[in-house]
């Protein structure tokens, strides 16, 4: 087992991030899921792009490439493939993945690459101060929809999933458990799995949205969660209407949406993917 | 082993990409460097390596870079517009001095252009492309034997230097079958890497043996040197720190001086006929026609550039203190034409003519005669 202190960098404490972020939840859940998988830190390489979630894994005390807005996923690929021993582990946001890097993030998902990515979805940008990002919810105030967000979201999962991921799941920052399972379901399965974490934003998203209390914004974040297996709806990504919206009817859809076995691009070129 | 063959010169890049011992590659299909990306994917699982062909130019540079970090040399190959879609991760392989080469078979631009003509207008966008301060070594073949040769150099300095190069080669160049030999012996420069186990200042230069290089040994992924690598500015612990003046100067003055101080060594020219009146400068696929005037008449002398990027501003100043005149061939509007012309005028050299092609055509011999009995007004 990895100690928190071997895991994380304690000469960069404290972290940057604002008071009631999510991903002081998302970094909790994810040193928890890295030690239940038995991941060897020093056989791991955490990738990132630019973004508030991006800067996880300067924290952690690993190898780890923080690199260009959007191109994580692409710097992750040449890195599994150039040493497929190496656990390789993509932290990154909805702006940094459903937007400037939405190529490479569906592509990843067709190849099956042998990579675990974990999405903080905070619904806005928060390090440039709270512009609209292609998951901010219909209807939301940000800095760049002050009348209201005209567009609809993504659903990063329902892509994921369509693109072709072995295992994707959603949950809240108020799903600790249930999150950290997933996080760790992701480690342990071969091929693309993406776990997308609803973060919360008091700073930006709260803010502008009056819910810039952070308890309060968490309690919301439960209380308009619904779980898939409540819906009662056909696994069918294709279904209408799509349960793997981020918004159903006001909710979001919460729970493990895929858990396939295709072969992953390792072990299509006849090796083993082993652990990511 | 097969010791020669007859190749175009982007097989020609691909078979000396293997001779360097390129393990990685990525990249997208665009005219006219196609053919290096087929050869790649040919070539590498002979001798165990991977391919990839990514989703852009973007991802390709940027699978690259990573597979460049877990220790392997790398490289992608493209044309202009996938040059230009690559220059923001060059910066990042420049800022998280990363071992990678790029090369770009040159066509007409701006925009689509001209897919299948030759140019030479991307000589500044090697220089300049990316933001910020920084310097860049960039190499022109002018021929498939070169092509081969400088894709090895090419490595060669990528991985001294730990910094990307980039071959600057043209459609006319990478699209003409020659004899190609496969030399025996070539040197190759591997890469210095830290030992196994925790390393406190990994961006600390100090590390080298021969500090004049300015250049620390390798962290390489998966050998638990557990360092953090951004493409913030970053202080020698490898940790972003972007409010502090002196990090960033020390950061760039850095990495900008490794090549700059170092320009003897990397640079590379071709002198014909030193002493004569009228200096011509020449690189790339116009260089062929220039080597032809010049062993047709012993009075040219002809400096041929194999290193644009840095400019081989020493060799420039030598020829020119010397001679009336300068003539400078490219095909495109003018690039390292300003170069020579500021260098030329430090040494003395007041007098400079441009001949330049643009939209395909190509500099002839008598042409090029021409116009230096132009200049001596003869």
């Amino acid at each position: 087992m990895t100690e928190l202190f071997d895991f994380y960098r304690e000469d960069r404490w404290p972290h940057m991030y604002c008071p009631g972020c999510g991903n002081g939840i998302v970094m909790n859940c994810l040193y928890r899921a890295f030690t239940d998988a038995n991941l060897d830190i020093e056989k791991t390489v955490f990738v990132s792009g630019i973004g508030c979630s991006s800067r996880i894994p300067g924290y952690i005390f690993a190898d780890s490439l923080h690199t260009t807005h959007g191109r994580a996923i692409a710097f992750a690929t040449g890195i599994k493939l150039g040493n497929p021993e190496l656990n390789v582990i993509v932290i990154t946001g909805d702006g940094d993945l459903g937007a400037i890097g939405g190529n490479h993030f569906i592509h990843a998902c067709r190849r099956n690459m042998d990579l675990s990515v974990i999405c903080v979805n905070n619904n806005i940008y928060g390090m440039t101060g709270g512009q609209q990002s292609s998951a901010t919810p219909h209807g939301f105030i940000t800095s760049t929809t002050p009348l209201g967000n005209l567009e609809y979201p993504f659903s990063l999962s329902a892509v994921a999933a369509s693109a072709g991921a072995n295992f994707v799941a959603r949950w809240t920052v108020g799903h600790v458990k249930k999150l950290t399972k997933s996080i760790r379901n992701g480690f342990e399965k071969t091929g693309f799995s993406f776990v997308e974490v609803i973060s919360s934003c008091p700073t930006n998203t709260g803010k502008m949205n009056k819910m810039s209390d952070p308890k309060e914004l968490i309690r919301w974040l439960k209380k308009n969660s619904i779980s898939l297996k409540k819906l009662n709806i056909p696994e069918n990504p294709y279904s209408t209407p799509n349960p793997l919206d981020l918004i159903m009817e006001g909710k979001i859809v919460i729970g493990t949406f895929r858990d396939a076995n295709r072969k992953s691009y390792l072990g299509l070129s006849g090796e083993d993917g082993g652990s990511k | 082993m097969i010791e020669e063959d007859f190749l175009s010169g982007n097989e020609a890049v691909a078979e000396g990409a293997i001779a360097a011992g390129c393990k990685f590659f990525a990249g997208y299909p665009i005219t006219p460097s196609t053919e290096i990306l087929e050869a790649m994917a040919r070539l590498l699982p002979k001798v165990g390596g991977r391919f990839i062909q990514m989703e852009d130019e973007l991802a390709s540079i940027a699978a690259a870079i990573g597979a460049s970090w877990t220790g392997k040399k790398s490289m992608t190959a493209t044309s202009g517009p996938g040059f230009s879609l690559m220059q923001e991760n060059i910066g990042y392989a420049i800022m998280t001095e990363t071992p990678v080469v790029i090369v770009n078979v040159q066509r007409g631009g701006p925009s689509t252009g001209q897919p299948t003509v030759a140019s030479q207008g991307d000589v500044m966008q090697a220089r300049w492309g990316t933001h910020g301060d920084h310097s860049i070594i960039a190499m022109a073949p002018n021929s498939a034997q070169e092509c081969y040769d400088l894709t090895i150099e090419a490595f060669n300095l990528s991985e001294r230097f730990r910094t990307p190069v980039i071959l600057l080669s043209d459609a006319e160049i990478g699209h003409m079958r020659e004899r190609v030999i496969f030399r025996k012996n070539v040197k190759l420069k591997e890469r210095v890497s830290f030992k196994d186990g925790i390393v406190t200042f990994p961006f600390d230069f100090d590390f080298d043996p021969e500090p004049h290089e300015l250049v620390s040994p390798f962290p390489t992924f998966g050998h638990k040197n557990r360092v953090h690598v951004t493409g913030l500015t970053h202080n020698i612990v490898g940790y972003p720190q972007t409010s502090d003046s002196d990090v960033q100067e020390n950061l760039l003055k850095r990495v900008i001086d490794k090549i700059e101080l170092n320009r003897s060594y990397i640079c590379r020219t071709d002198i014909f006929n030193p002493g004569g009146d009228i200096l011509i400068v020449s690189y790339g696929s116009p260089s062929r026609a220039a080597i032809e005037v010049a062993e047709n008449n012993r009075d040219i002398s002809l400096l041929r550039l194999i290193t644009l990027w840095p400019f081989p501003e020493d060799d420039l100043m030598m020829l020119a203190k010397n001679v009336d005149a300068i003539l400078v061939l490219e095909m495109n509007d003018g690039q390292i034409l300003r170069e020579v012309e500021r260098f030329a005028r430090r040494a003395g050299c007041k007098r400079i003519e441009f001949l330049p092609k643009v939209g395909g055509k190509v500099h002839y011999p008598e042409e090029i005669e021409s116009k230096v009995m132009e200049m001596r007004g003869t």
